[in-house]
């Protein structure tokens, strides 16, 4: 009995000094300090569409709810409370409810209340007589109605359909909630939060600042006392400096597949992840222009499209295949593989697919006689040339022969935009792994993204029915019907998603990089460093 | 000599006038504006709202207004405030001056310290191995690509040696930032030094030829009496201009050295600022830089006028 006894106080002891050993792992203090590949525009998340802000802001706010840091798959069952103690759904799935946290302190002290709320999102209805320079995630809320305040603690956002979704747009790091008594202007510049780490300075081309927030709502977080962040724009002189040590981490998704082993033969001791970039390369076609009007003509390229290639002479064969949604395993919406290759244009068989591909072209009245001119165009950045250059080189196989016209950056989507292309390379980034995010932005009529006008209400009536449907496995069937009839009509043929990586010294614990976005898990709250 | 200042410093102001027409000119023609970018930025293409920013920011203004506009605020010390970080624009510029001042000017000082002796060396042991040594190591310093031999720099400095840092913070004391600045200010001062190398043997060379010069071998001057006596000085003009073209390029062109380097300077600045169509930094930025040009081509001048009378004279 004695020794039962002990077996069973051993076992329990031995438990609790297991679960409570991270708890006492953790160390508090030091500097996180990392490069930035680039200078932000401002640093007001709301305003800007790209990671180069929401990184290193990220950590000043916080969000209603938020994606768990700490799980790497991103899905509606992962999403956890923030400033939000919870919140709750209303019968019919149109007012979702958010109960607040009391006692949160702004960063300037002023106390944070459901006003702010209503204040955050006046700004991204465009509602706000102050409001943002820039907007690019209203149509994340164009399904919001009205915005109404229970008492200073007490929020309900009022939908005019019942949309799952919304939650993820919320828990995203593109969604943090801004203060009432600060101006858009001054959010641009010195930033406010509630966040773990208030804002220091950020000193444009050179370094951002951020200090640990002593009254964090959060007890015990963060355990850093501050994040440095190193801005500088050459790609050598970051690796070399991450290489020295001068860094605890690289930038994200700093890395590409073929520096990723240079930088770990440099530095044995960095551990470096390849994950996706949640960006992915598409193929743009003119719809309306002649002899692109033409679907056979645009089926014919698509079926040109040799996915394995692109992969193995850019990603060193680690990209995968992949529809409108990021793929399995990461991503959460992806077809099954079977059912991604039995999509038109997917199929392993190229020559099969090829020879469908001439057939349709000498139908058209083409051949290697008589090829199809065309200008492929695409932006002067690398990630775009690249892959225009391997679709050139493929299309000549169906008697079309491109001609690359690199267009300055600036002037790329008022060229898009206007129709004066007939082929383009595009890039699209997705800020949340969830259609409604995605098929909302590039591929419903009247989207402003969806560059190359492609309008189908069959498919806006799909994606009008995913969004509102709450089981998550019927959606998911439908999503794939869209997926579907996305690469049945050749909307915006994907290519594939990008991946890259991130390094880090064994010092730095706690970094849990999200697998299906990258815009959700820099918050560096549960970031600490062993030294 | 008054006479001649007077019209040096009318062509400066002249000259200065016909920049700042230039380069706003120049940046108005160069597709896009901040508008374009900054949606461009945002994946937005919405039309209205970017005309908004236009009006916002005085773009939909026909080209002579916004000139005019500038000019005068110029004119009255305002700069302007940058689309970017919406900063007073000379809050942005003028903490990044004295970092590129303080790497130009060591790059000149390394280059005429290594470039003016070892050119004079060059020239009075010509055609000894010493000369071909030279020669060699001046061609190199011309051949080499300043951002390759900055990333040498880099890599033997930083990653194998560990003697320097990458250049993170401005260090408290001045000995410290000109020690720290001292390894790219030479690695951009090379090639100057290779250039005034150069120079200096070869209007050395043409000096020594010269009949004064044997003239005063003759008269049995010692070596060094007429080498720096009589030959270095009467060199030194075509010396002092390059010193001149290369002070201004130096302040102009340390784009490459401030980037691999990541010093946070002007140069860099500049790019960044360009690529941003951030038109009141781009503007006063190279402003300053001309202001810099014309006032070191106008202090050659006036060196030229102090070393040569029949300049002045001839004026």
């Amino acid at each position: 009995m004695g020794l039962r006894l002990f077996a069973v106080a051993t076992t329990i002891l031995t438990g609790a000094v297991l679960a409570a050993q991270p708890a006492l792992a953790q160390k508090h203090g030091g500097t996180l300090k990392y490069y930035h590949r680039d200078n932000p525009p401002t640093a007001s998340i709301h305003e800007e569409a790209t990671i180069s802000t929401v990184n290193p802001f990220m950590a000043v706010f916080n969000n209603l709810v938020l994606f768990d840091q700490s799980k790497p798959r991103e899905s509606l069952d992962t999403i956890v409370p923030d400033l939000a103690e919870s919140w709750s759904w209303s019968e019919d799935g149109k007012r979702l409810t958010f109960k607040l946290r009391q006692g949160v302190k702004w960063h300037d002290g002023k106390p944070f209340t459901a006003k702010d709320v209503g204040c955050t999102f006046d700004l991204l209805l465009g509602k706000a007589k102050d409001g943002l320079r820039l907007n690019p995630r209203q149509v994340w809320y164009q399904n919001v109605e009205n915005v109404r305040l229970d008492g200073d603690f007490e929020v309900t956002l009022e939908l005019k359909e019942p949309q799952p979704s919304l939650l993820a747009m919320l828990a995203s790091g593109y969604s943090p909630m801004y203060p009432c008594h600060v101006s858009p202007r001054e959010m641009r510049g010195k930033p406010i939060g509630t966040g773990p780490f208030r804002f220091v300075e950020f000193r444009r081309n050179e370094v951002i600042r951020l200090a640990r927030n002593p009254d964090y709502w959060k007890s015990g977080r963060p355990y850093l006392d501050a994040i440095e962040v190193r801005i500088i724009p050459s790609r050598s002189t970051r690796i070399l400096a991450f290489v020295a040590g001068e860094f605890d981490m690289t930038y994200d998704i700093d890395v590409t597949i073929p520096l990723m082993k240079d930088v770990q033969s440099q530095a044995p001791k960095a551990i470096c992840e390849l994950r996706p970039t949640g960006v992915y390369s598409n193929l743009l076609v003119n719809r309306e222009a002649a002899p692109f009007n033409d679907p056979k003509l645009r089926r014919a390229m698509a079926l040109a499209i040799d996915r394995k290639s692109f992969d193995e002479i850019l990603g060193q064969g680690k990209l995968g295949l992949s529809g409108a949604m990021q793929p399995l395993p990461e991503g959460f919406w992806g077809m099954p593989p079977d059912a991604l290759k039995s999509l038109p244009g997917y199929s392993d068989d190229m020559e099969k697919r090829l020879a469908e591909a001439q057939a349709i072209m000498r139908e058209l009245g083409y051949g290697p006689d008589k090829p199809l001119r065309v200008k492929i165009s695409t932006r002067d950045i690398g990630d775009y040339r690249d892959p225009a250059v391997i679709l050139i080189d493929q299309l000549k196989k169906i008697y079309v022969e491109g001609e690359l016209e690199v267009v300055d950056t600036t002037l790329w989507h008022r060229k898009v935009t206007r129709g004066d292309y007939s082929v383009g390379m595009n890039l699209t980034g997705i800020g949340v792994d969830d259609p409604d995010v995605n098929f909302g932005e590039n591929y419903t009529c009247h989207s402003e993204r969806n560059y190359n006008h492609y309008c189908n209400p069959e498919v806006d009536g799909l994606i009008a029915a995913q969004s509102r449907e709450p089981d998550i496995n019927k959606r998911k069937q439908l999503v794939w019907q869209i997926e579907r009839k996305l690469a049945e009509d050749v909307a915006r043929p994907v290519i594939h998603f990008l991946r890259a990586a991130n390094c880090w010294y064994p010092h730095v614990k706690g970094l849990v990089l999200h697998q299906n976005s990258i815009y959700n898990d820099a918050r560096y709250e549960d970031v600490w460093l062993d030294r | 000599m008054g006479r001649y200042l007077i019209r040096r410093l009318l062509l400066m102001l002249l000259t200065l006038f016909g920049i700042s027409v230039i380069i706003f000119v120049l940046l108005r023609i160069v597709p896009g504006n901040i508008a374009d970018i900054l949606f461009d930025a945002a994946g937005m293409v919405s039309a209205a709202d970017k005309h908004k920013l236009e009006v916002e920011l005085g773009l939909d203004q026909p080209i002579v207004i916004q000139y005019l506009h500038w000019i005068g605020n110029l004119a009255r010390g305002d700069f302007g405030y940058t689309y970017v970080s919406e900063q007073p624009a000379l809050q942005e510029i003028l903490p990044r001056i004295p970092v590129t001042a303080k790497l130009a000017g060591l790059a000149l000082l390394f280059s005429i310290l290594l470039g003016v002796p070892l050119g004079i060396l060059s020239a009075v042991r010509q055609d000894t191995a010493l000369d071909y040594v030279l020669r060699v190591l001046s061609l190199s310093g011309l051949s080499l690509p300043s951002f390759w031999l900055g990333l040498l720099i880099l890599m033997g400095f930083v990653q194998y040696l560990g003697w320097i840092p990458i250049y993170n913070e401005k260090p408290a004391r001045l000995l410290d930032e000109l020690l720290l600045l001292s390894i790219p200010a030479a690695a951009v001062g090379f090639r100057s030094s290779a250039l005034v190398m150069r120079l200096t043997r070869s209007s050395m060379l043409e000096v020594l030829r010269q009949d004064y010069i044997r003239t005063a071998r003759a008269k049995g001057a010692s070596p060094a009496a007429v080498n720096y006596d009589h030959a270095l000085r009467n060199a030194m003009l075509p010396i002092i201009t390059i010193i001149g073209i290369e002070a201004a390029f130096l302040v102009g062109g340390l784009i490459v050295t401030e980037t691999v380097f990541n010093i946070p300077g002007v140069a860099r600045f500049l790019v960044d600022a360009i690529r941003w169509r951030d038109y009141p930094v781009v503007q006063s930025l190279v402003m300053f830089v001309a202001v810099v040009v014309v006032s070191v081509n106008f202090l050659v001048d006036m060196t030229y006028a102090v070393l040569d009378p029949r300049i002045r004279y001839e004026n």
